[in-house]
């Protein structure tokens, strides 16, 4: 008999797409825009500014249903890291996606109900949900509002700073949405972890 | 290095002796037409002025036409500093009251006096001035439209080529247009049409922002490479519309807004790449290619990354 854990409750399920869809308009719209042409367009510029506002705009709701969510739930809970033995497991758990997988170990940090995460999913969960996405948010509302930016900074245009680490981010963030998408494939079936954000129920390998 | 620190040095100990030079010998000159201008801006320097009118036998108080003030600390800072008023205007004017036929003199263009020096001659008056006839200014308003309607001769100063900084030459140039195209009364005086401006421009996206960083011609003329500023001011149906000719990377600015600093950056150094960069940031043209290479070089190794290990997974993981 199949071993399913009840792991995504349907807000955790619908935050998650919906920041799927936001985010991916966010990523083509900004390639678009960074990478304009005269000679040909992928999207509109006006449109891409416009989705791109507006997709920017229903992120930043998105978040704060995050925060407030995970502020109200148990699933805040799954976002702290113990720093105690950190380097160690993110070691162990970097080793089994390099060797022990191929030698047919099994993982070292199952998924449960106290575990939604392993050490390197949770590092790097962290660091997108609570230092890159508030990141690429801020320097956003700046860009949206740009009268706000301070003019210059050590000479420089205080816009285009804001800009580079707004860019800079956001292409942090797409790789990190790239690797994610990848390591979803880790479940029991390739399809398996997909099919848990759609039904809530994660199945054991 | 040695050429590096020799400049510096230079910089240094020559630069601000220039400088301090220079100023010196605006300043003589001031002091040399000060007391043959000071007659005139006694009366055209304010907005007030008093005059003993002979009939009454008495001082009358008066207030001054707007359109004939003259701001002495302006005019002292603009290019024509060094003029006495009536080395461009009648002699008639030398009189008190002034006689009627001085108040109809013909008035110089810039024609009149520029484009015959050798120092003029980066300046390209007569390609400006073949420009300007092709304009729509002086296509609608032929003689009542002329150099002075926009580069009013008292306060006129060179900024593109002599100003490091694009947002004050942004907004002494837009000031010459919204002198006219903000003000709704004006304009229709001028072209018989009521307009506001800044519901015309409602559809552009930060309209502030656009109109604060770029000068209205830089959408509002053609193009001309012969001239440093584009003076064939086209009719608005021809204006740029579309974002990417500045939102891309061979960006219109380049060789608008951007064109001084673009020749200069090429007789130095021979490229202009980041010309746009320090100065502000415009969405598809700032574009920095040590960035680009990383961040295309980081996204490969990531897919690259990805593809090899799910081969080795398809190939090595027991299902």
């Amino acid at each position: 008999m199949e071993e399913k854990t009840y792991l995504y409750p349907k807000w955790i399920r619908l935050w998650h797409w919906s920041n799927a869809i936001f985010f991916i308009v966010l990523i083509v719209t900004g390639l678009s825009m960074q990478y304009s042409s005269q000679d040909y367009q992928f999207i509109p510029f006006s449109q891409a500014v416009y989705w791109h506002n507006i997709a920017g705009i229903l992120l930043i709701i998105d978040y704060i249903i995050f925060l407030t969510g995970n502020a109200l739930t148990m699933n805040g809970k799954y976002y702290k890291v113990k720093r105690k033995g950190l380097i160690d497991r993110i070691k162990k758990q970097f080793y089994y996606y390099t060797i022990g997988i191929f030698k047919g170990e099994k993982a070292p940090f199952p998924v449960n109900e106290e575990r939604k995460f392993n050490p390197l999913q949770k590092v790097a969960y962290v660091g997108a949900m609570y230092v890159l996405i508030p990141l690429v948010i801020v320097t956003g509302v700046a860009l949206l509002f740009p009268e706000m930016i301070v003019h210059k900074v050590f000479g420089v245009s205080g816009t285009l700073l804001t800009s580079l680490l707004h860019i800079a981010v956001g292409f942090l963030l797409t790789l990190f949405l790239l690797i994610h998408v990848y390591f979803s494939t880790f479940g029991k079936r390739v399809s398996s972890n997909f099919k848990s954000m759609i039904n809530g129920y994660h199945e054991g390998h | 290095m040695k050429n590096f620190l020799l400049s510096i040095f230079i910089l240094v100990v020559f630069l601000p002796g220039g400088i301090q030079a220079q100023e010196e010998e605006r300043q003589e000159i001031i002091e040399e037409v000060k007391p043959r201008n000071n007659e005139c801006l006694e009366c055209h320097g304010q907005d007030e002025y008093t005059y003993f009118n002979e009939q009454l036998g008495r001082d009358v108080k008066a207030q001054m036409c707007e359109d004939y003030i003259v701001s002495e600390e302006e005019y002292y800072q603009a290019n024509h500093f060094s003029f006495a008023c009536v080395d461009c205007h009648s002699s008639g004017f030398n009189e008190y009251p002034h006689p009627a036929e001085a108040r109809f003199e013909q008035i110089y263009s810039c024609t009149d006096c520029h484009g015959f020096s050798e120092s003029d001659e980066k300046y390209q008056f007569s390609k400006i001035e073949e420009s300007y006839k092709e304009s729509v200014h002086h296509k609608r308003l032929g003689e009542d439209f002329s150099c002075w309607s926009c580069h009013d001769p008292h306060t006129y100063a060179i900024k593109a080529r002599e100003s490091n900084n694009i947002k004050n030459i942004v907004s002494y140039n837009n000031s010459m247009c919204l002198d006219c195209h903000s003000d709704v009364e004006k304009f229709e005086m001028l072209s018989g049409e009521k307009k506001n401006v800044f519901e015309h421009h409602e559809w552009l996206p930060n309209q502030n922002l656009h109109f604060n960083n770029v000068r209205c011609i830089e959408c509002h003329t053609e193009v001309n490479k012969d001239i440093l500023v584009a003076h064939k001011v086209q009719p608005k149906k021809e204006a740029v519309r579309k974002c990417v000719e500045c939102h891309s990377e061979n960006s219109l600015l380049l060789s608008t807004l951007y064109k001084y600093r673009v020749q200069e950056n090429r007789q130095k150094n021979g490229f202009y790449n980041g010309v746009i960069l320090n100065e502000s940031y415009v969405i598809g043209a700032s574009r920095n290619e040590y960035l680009n290479v990383i961040s295309i070089v980081l996204f490969f190794a990531a897919l690259g990354g990805i593809l090899v290990h799910s081969l080795l997974r398809y190939f090595f993981v027991k299902k």
